[in-house]
């Protein structure tokens, strides 16, 4: 009796050990960034996962945009890193993103819903991995303060207007009403090619080489310069820092010195926010150009990175995050149009967002369905940050006259070239 | 009682003397245990080889976080691509150096390959030269008025050494906010009915701006050593320049000058290191702009090896380097210039 009950307790005490093993804790780290209200929400969405996941813990690391795109590529490089990141420059970092397919429950809901995203997720070649979701969709588009407008008593062009026609309004109005911004683009070479596909920029590849400058690129360039020239354009935002350096001019739009805003749809749970009802603002179709009406896609995703060591828990976390409920929670609570095909067919329901908010919204959904295939290429390739970036840089530098076009075209030409080669070269 | 108080007789008493008895206690404990693996140490290697093992942590610690990346920076400045590890980068000679060197005419930028390092070198130039005049001048008056008897001379010390307290990136901050479109400056000029003007547009604004901030941020710094030195000048000889009837102007070209030009090397030296070492509160204060105006050699090294989209660590190692040679260069002229003084 006394020994079945000595072998009794050692099976107890050995089971509450194997169970204690069991529930072994296993942290999962990501390094995330937020425009808006979306770090709060996803630390929400993580306390209901650990909920259903007792084994896993997840820790959000928010950092600055900064940090994702200048010390996430050196961690990476270095073999160091999160479990899991939240990037933009989804081609750069492809290398060092983890395939999850042979850790999610259903690999055709993921190529259904996220599949014309993930493929700006892979390396070139690669058709199969899933490396992660969009966490928003993003499309470049313009903001308009409405109010200033009226106050100006000029009309705002209509759905199908030129970007000429839109300058010469918002220049009538910032004369009128004494604006120092009549148009603002942020200083950034994506919303520059945003206005360059419109022009018909291809950055088509030929004879194995990248072509940045053609004709449709040598459009958009001349008409920031000349906008720039006849004061359309303020120096302040172009022309102010140097190099790559972004600069957004959200602020300014928000304190009513901007006529006309070309940014994106990322901006529209902050202006809903803080703008209040200060003034109303609208987001408006994206002008045309010769070529098309294309605004630029993008957008967030939230991917896995080879550095984990938990594989299997990253798969299950994403999983769960990109599951249609929650990824619908989370695109409706941060205004955010939707990276999920499937829900964006079904409509978003933003209960949380102003008229003016969900009429920006609206926009921004419809345009999704005008970008151009060419827009959609320039996103996905992966020497488009190189691309965006030697723009920006170049054409900073004759917006202040430091250059000309002539002289900024090739050096925008030399520089990628210069960039691709080096990326090449390998031991 | 501690054998401090017992050789000077009488105990000290207060919370100074308790302080100094734990110290000196502490200290004599750290010396008992640390005696005896000395002497032994000390007998294996003999007594002439001991400064060496005092040498050594310090060797250590400039080994690993000076020499040794001195050294990786070297190999990737030979090596290209995007690797971060040099065992993965493949050798590709001076191929950088000749990219960064490889210029039309090394007075015009834009008939330079590599355009963006040379107008940061110019820049950088551009700033040390008006930096240095700008901060020796500042430093010097500044040192003659403290060193007067004038009322709240200490006050005034204070306020003036200040600002070297405060972290470069604040002060570029503090003076962001100034100087921006609307900010304080713009807003007195407005109120006193005159136009905004915007600095950080015009490339002669943003480099005024530059040294100004920069002056204004370390001055407090070089007007000590400024000071020290002119507190070190006997008051006899002064003494005897007034009772020989010498004009003030002449006293100072003839007296206080010559003597206080050691000072003067001194801070010329440093001032000059770190100019051309400026990065922090230029980069935070105008952001390398307009266009490229202040962009400086180090934001260029910075930009070319984390902020463009290929991490180039080859070109920004061998634009190190180069910039390395002529700190090199400097610190020599500095040492030579601090010996002869010296001696």
């Amino acid at each position: 009796m006394k020994k079945a009950a000595w072998m009794a307790g050692c099976a107890l005490a050995l089971s509450i050990l194997g169970a204690a093993g069991a529930r072994a804790e296993t942290t999962l780290r990501i390094m995330w960034y937020s425009d808006g209200n979306e770090g709060e929400v996803m630390n929400d969405l993580l306390r209901r996962f650990e909920e259903k996941n007792k084994d896993v813990k997840v820790v959000l690391d928010q950092v600055p945009f900064k940090a994702i795109n200048e010390t996430l590529p050196v961690q990476l490089a270095s073999g160091q890193g999160p479990d899991l990141a939240r990037i933009t420059d989804m081609g750069g970092l492809a290398p060092y993103l983890l395939d999850i397919r042979p850790h999610v429950k259903d690999a055709a809901y993921w190529e259904q819903n996220y599949g014309p995203f993930l493929q700006w997720m892979r390396v070139p070649g690669n058709t199969t991995a899933i490396p992660g979701y969009m966490t928003q969709l993003t499309v470049t588009g313009p903001f308009v303060n409405k109010t200033l407008f009226e106050q100006a008593g000029v009309a705002m062009p209509g759905a199908n207007a030129t970007w000429e026609d839109w300058a010469k309004a918002a220049k009538a109005v910032a004369d009128k009403v004494q604006a120092p911004f009549p148009v603002a683009f942020d200083r950034s070479g994506h919303r520059f090619f945003g206005l360059a596909v419109s022009q018909g920029a291809q950055m088509a590849e030929t004879g194995g080489e990248l072509k940045p400058v053609d004709d449709g690129f040598k459009r958009a360039a001349k008409l920031v310069v000349d906008w720039h020239k006849s004061g359309v354009m303020s120096k302040e935002l172009w022309g102010a820092v140097s190099g790559t350096a972004y600069r957004g001019a959200n602020e300014e739009f928000k304190n009513a010195q901007v006529v006309f805003y070309e940014s994106g749809s990322w901006q529209t749970a902050q202006f809903d926010k803080t703008i209040g009802d200060a003034f109303d603002w609208v987001a408006v179709p994206t002008p045309c150009g010769p070529a098309n009406c294309s605004g630029m896609p993008g957008g967030a995703a939230l991917v896995a990175l080879k550095t984990s060591s938990h594989p299997a828990e990253v798969g299950r976390l994403l999983d769960y995050l990109a599951s249609e409920d929650v990824a619908a929670e989370f695109y409706a609570r941060t205004l955010f149009v939707p990276g999920h095909i499937g829900l964006a067919k079904k409509g978003i329901a933003y209960k949380s967002a102003s008229p003016q908010a969900a009429a920006a919204l609206k926009v921004f959904g419809d345009a999704v369905g005008k970008l151009d295939p060419v827009a959609y290429r320039i996103q996905g390739d992966p020497s488009s940050r190189i691309v965006f970036n030697a723009a920006i840089s170049r054409l900073g530098q004759v917006v202040v006259g430091e250059t000309t076009l002539d002289d900024a075209y090739q050096r925008i030409s030399a520089d990628v070239a210069q960039q691709i080669a080096e990326r090449k070269k390998k031991q | 009682m501690t054998d401090t108080m017992r050789s000077h007789g009488a105990p000290a008493r207060g919370p100074s003397a308790a302080a100094a008895a734990v110290t000196t206690g502490s200290a004599n404990a750290l010396m008992r245990l640390t005696d005896p693996p000395m002497r032994a140490v000390q007998r294996l290697i003999g007594a002439a080889r001991m400064p060496y093992v005092f040498l050594l942590p310090n060797l250590v610690f400039f080994g690993l976080f000076v020499f040794l990346p001195i050294g990786i920076n070297i190999v990737f400045s030979v090596t290209g691509g995007t690797a971060l590890f040099p065992a993965e980068r493949p050798y590709v000679g001076a191929e950088h150096y000749a990219r960064l060197l490889d210029c039309g005419s090394y007075l015009e930028a834009a008939s330079c390959r590599e355009d963006l390092f040379w107008r940061g070198v110019g820049n950088t130039l551009t700033f040390t030269v008006f930096q240095m005049v700008a901060m020796v001048l500042f430093s010097l008056v500044t040192a003659l008025v403290l060193n007067r008897p004038i009322r709240g001379r200490g006050f005034f010390r204070a306020v003036y050494f200040f600002p070297v307290l405060l972290s470069p990136v604040v002060v570029a901050l503090i003076w962001k906010w100034i100087l921006q479109r609307d900010g304080l400056l713009n807003a007195v000029l407005t109120t006193a009915g005159g136009e905004k003007i915007l600095f950080f547009v015009d490339p002669g604004w943003a480099m005024f701006w530059s040294v100004f901030v920069s002056v204004w941020a370390h001055m407090g710094f070089y007007t000590l050593i400024l000071l020290a030195g002119l507190q070190a000048i006997p008051r006899d000889v002064y003494e005897a320049a007034e009772m020989d009837g010498t004009r003030p102007w002449r006293v100072f070209h003839r007296i206080t000058l010559p003597l206080l030009w050691p000072n003067l090397l001194v801070v010329l030296v440093l001032v000059l290191i770190r100019s051309v070492q400026v990065f922090d509160e230029v980069f935070v204060l105008t952001g390398g702009g307009p266009g490229t105006a202040t962009m400086m050699v180090v934001q260029y090294i910075y930009a070319t090896a984390f902020a463009n989209q290929v991490q180039n660590f080859g070109l920004a190692g061998a634009a190190s380097v180069l910039l390395g040679v002529v700190l090199f260069v400097l610190t020599l002229i500095q040492l030579f210039l601090t010996r002869r003084r010296a001696s």
